[in-house]
């Protein structure tokens, strides 16, 4: 069953108030002007479709849901994703995917600085390119990038990892190159078919990559322990000889 | 927090409506400001006519004696202009001079604005009534700049309200705070700039004003800036017949921008562009840290 909802006329509040009471069917919302905390919360396999661009935190906390957005979306879409499915088909402003802990992110256009900020087991597939500092102190899960990654990539990375298949401006402290192995591969694999546009689409085509393009970067886990050559440097930072 | 938004007008089309639309996009900005609010209005204005805005913070001052106070001191014609408690004072003498003389001599009033295309006004209180109080909706002209505040660099008064413009036609609007700014308003003071705040933002429009004044272009200016100002920072700028956006390196403060054959629009966030006339074809993206973005009129 699929419900029409039109923003200007239902409050948000209203909006989010039936999705957290319905346990499943497809929910099509108009007019969505930027509005912040659309489609946030949902804890079954609801299915939304938002036609136009979305404001902060779209789709945050969402737990196996499906929420597709037909625009651009501003700071911190699907912040906490616990699992299920976020699409947009546009660009996304910083934290894309912040601190998520499962499910699927796919951002078509480009992502903004902080992308997948401390994710904690979020599999985020961005189209075009990622912000600076994307993925620092991410801890696990994939960021799978299309296109571009500006600086400091995977500053202070810990288990989480991240493949480019464009450019990378720098890496971040603690971040390094490290060698695909099949099993990355296949990841990849599974995660750029799981984006992958449904066949008929308009846009079909920009989201496809061969898994063999793309490099692969993670921790190089130095900093993990303390290190004894760094008593001096400790010292020194609190006044001592 | 604090919203900025900011609509330059690339044709004649909207010139009509650009207080109604800045309105608007002011009116979606409430809740990221709602200790006071401003906005800066630029007209084609007149090459030989200096516009000098002020507000009146002593109810005791007489602004029509001022006026031909600063008449005598100009040597030129000054006509006045009262808005509840602003006053626009009109001159074919010198701007500049103007507003120094006003600042040094008459206490109890601020000079927000000088230069032949801008007016300038600002108040504490709800941004929408900030906007109806002076009339933000019926104005017209080519571009306009506002802010809603949440303060916390400074106190919550009107003279420490956004845009500040210490230069001619040169208007900032600024969501962030900078950290270098009582060292810098010292240099910029001791280069011939005047303040009239401790407020963080006017030190980056005196530093615009100052190097606009000594020869640079927007852009120039605003590629030192990266260099010399320390902070958070996303900026939005009018100047005579243009208008630019500035992040910091960072970028943790949002900006978004939105541009069609007739309108630049910049927000703090998409919500204050999405009632935009024709806002379904703008090409919208996000400015990136550490860039001049620019636009200007044929002049």
């Amino acid at each position: 069953m699929t419900t029409s909802i039109d923003l200007s006329q239902v409050t948000l509040r209203e909006l989010n108030k039936r999705l957290h009471e319905t346990d499943e069917g497809r929910f099509v919302v108009r007019n969505p002007r930027g509005a912040h905390a659309l489609a946030v919360g949902i804890t079954t396999p609801v299915t939304v479709d938002v036609e136009g661009s979305v404001g902060y935190f779209c789709a945050g906390m969402n737990m196996t849901g499906t929420v597709r957005v037909d625009g651009n979306a501003g700071t911190g879409l699907a912040e906490n994703i616990m699992s299920g499915l976020v699409r947009i088909t546009g660009n996304a402003t910083m934290s894309a995917g912040a601190t998520g802990h499962g499910g699927l992110v796919v951002i078509e256009g480009n992502a903004g600085a902080r992308c997948g900020i401390s994710m904690k087991g979020v599999d985020i597939v961005v189209g075009g390119n990622v912000g600076h500092m994307s993925a620092f102190m991410a801890q696990a899960g994939n960021l799978v990038v299309l296109g571009d990654a500006d600086h400091d990539l995977g500053d202070s990375i810990y288990e989480a990892e991240v493949f480019v298949r464009g450019k990378v401006a720098s890496l971040g402290s603690d971040c390094v190159e490290k060698e695909m192995t099949p099993q990355h591969l296949d990841t990849l694999s599974r995660l750029l078919e799981a984006a992958a546009l449904p066949a008929g689409t308009m846009s079909a085509g920009t989201m496809s990559a061969e898994p063999g393009d793309f490099r692969l970067y993670g921790s190089a886990r130095e900093l993990y322990n303390f290190h004894v050559d760094d008593v001096d440097a400790a010292a020194a930072a609190k006044g001592k000889p | 927090m604090c919203g900025i938004v900011g609509l330059f007008l690339k044709t004649s089309t909207y010139h009509d409506e650009l207080g109604r639309l800045t309105a608007v996009m002011l009116h979606e900005m409430r809740e990221r400001g709602p200790d006071s609010a401003g906005f800066a209005v630029y007209d084609q204005g007149d090459s030989e006519r200096t516009r000098i805005t002020v507000l009146v913070t002593d109810d005791s001052i007489n602004r029509r004696q001022t006026a031909d106070d600063l008449e005598a001191e100009l040597g030129a014609e000054v006509t006045l202009r009262e808005i509840h408690d602003h006053a626009v004072f009109e001159t074919t003498g010198d701007g500049r001079a103007a507003r120094q003389w006003l600042i040094d001599n008459v206490a109890g009033l601020d000079v927000l604005s000088y230069g032949q295309q801008i007016e300038l006004y600002k108040s504490v209180g709800d941004p929408d009534l900030v906007a109806s109080r002076y009339d933000l909706a019926s104005r017209r002209g080519t571009h306009a700049m506002a802010h809603t505040r949440m303060a916390t660099e400074s106190a919550v008064t009107t003279n420490g309200s956004h845009p500040f413009v210490t230069g001619a036609d040169t208007c900032l609007v600024h969501n962030g705070s900078l950290s270098n700014h009582n060292q810098l308003r010292e240099r910029l003071v001791q280069r011939g700039e005047s303040f009239q705040t401790e407020n963080d933002s006017e030190v980056a429009a005196g530093y615009l004003a100052w190097k606009l004044r000594t020869g640079d272009a927007i852009d120039g200016a605003l590629t030192s800036a990266l260099t010399d100002l320390d902070g958070f920072y996303t900026f939005a700028i009018g100047v005579k017949n243009g208008f630019a956006i500035l992040r910091d390196p960072i970028a943790c403060k949002p900006a978004v921008v939105a541009e069609t054959d007739d309108w630049v629009a910049m927000s703090s966030e998409f919500r204050a562009i999405a009632q935009l006339p024709d806002v379904s074809h703008a090409e919208i993206f996000e400015p990136e840290p550490s860039r001049v973005y620019s636009w200007s009129l044929a002049s």
